[in-house]
């Protein structure tokens, strides 16, 4: 599975937030920590703040912090707030024919699965058994 | 504060009734056969001798050729009582018997849409197995 550089990066940012609430972090510091684009990673945690996951102080100090619920945040719900939903998806050339529309049946089950997968696991969970 | 212990025959009618008030389906004779000696089913009670939850399982060998490996077959949880551990407890009873009976492995088969119970077995430690489940619409 692909993930889009902002969901990425909007995983990252959450767990690291989310290991300590108390623990403000600016995003030229997580940054630094992941190897990524400090401009993208603000953009992402504007996102964040958006969603109410996230707290951002003011000023050049102003750092982030976690406001949610471990127990209750799952990765689903960072990565649909990045990832277009399932059924925004633009159709692509070919999928009215029969082989078209029978990949798409096969693609759906694999993304199914994954939404599965990624809405089971929260932030609680990933933090206890990082793999 | 929860007892964890074996299910007793006259453990069935309130095993039944939890899971009819949970599921809606009444289901007695599934769960009478559930209780078989072959098989670990425990039992969640509360202090005052309620019914806070089960889980039943059994170690199964070379099931869709797969080594023995301890199955769970199900488990619930009074709504009431959720979030308090017992469902951990349970699962920690069922899995040391598991483990006196040999196997190093715990597995189960969970709905893909019960996020919950999906999330519960994940924060047991529990990740995607080596099967897929595959169906077939026969109507």
């Amino acid at each position: 599975m692909r993930l889009q550089t902002a969901t990425r990066l909007g995983l990252y940012a959450i767990l690291e937030l989310a290991r300590d609430p108390e623990r403000t972090l600016s995003s030229a510091e997580l940054a630094q920590r992941y190897g990524v684009s400090n401009h993208h990673l603000a953009k992402v945690l504007r996102t964040l703040a958006a969603a109410g996951l996230v707290r951002g102080g003011r000023g050049a100090s102003g750092g982030y912090r976690f406001t949610g619920n471990r127990r209750r945040i799952t990765l689903m719900d960072i990565v649909a707030l990045f990832e277009p939903a399932p059924g925004s998806r633009i159709k692509e050339p070919g999928e009215e024919t029969e082989i078209g529309a029978a990949l798409q049946r096969v693609l759906m089950e694999v993304d199914d699965i994954a939404e599965a997968t990624l809405r089971s696991i929260s932030l609680e969970t990933m933090l206890k058994r990082p793999t | 504060m929860i007892l964890i212990r074996p299910v007793e025959a006259p453990d069935l009618s309130a095993i039944s009734a939890l899971d009819a008030r949970l599921t809606g389906t009444a289901k007695p004779d599934y769960w009478r056969e559930m209780m078989a000696p072959d098989r670990h089913f425990l039992i969640a009670e509360s202090a005052k001798g309620e019914l806070a939850g089960f889980i039943a399982g059994e170690v199964r060998a070379w099931e869709f050729g797969q080594p023995p490996a301890g199955w769970v077959f199900a488990i619930q949880i009074d709504p009431k009582l959720r979030l308090k551990g017992v469902g951990s407890q349970l699962f920690e009873g069922l899995v040391a018997r598991f483990k006196a009976e040999g196997v190093t492995r715990v597995r189960t088969l969970v709905d893909r849409k019960d996020h919950l119970i999906l999330s519960f077995f994940r924060a047991q430690g529990m990740v995607a197995g080596p099967s897929l489940q595959l169906d077939k619409d026969l109507a």
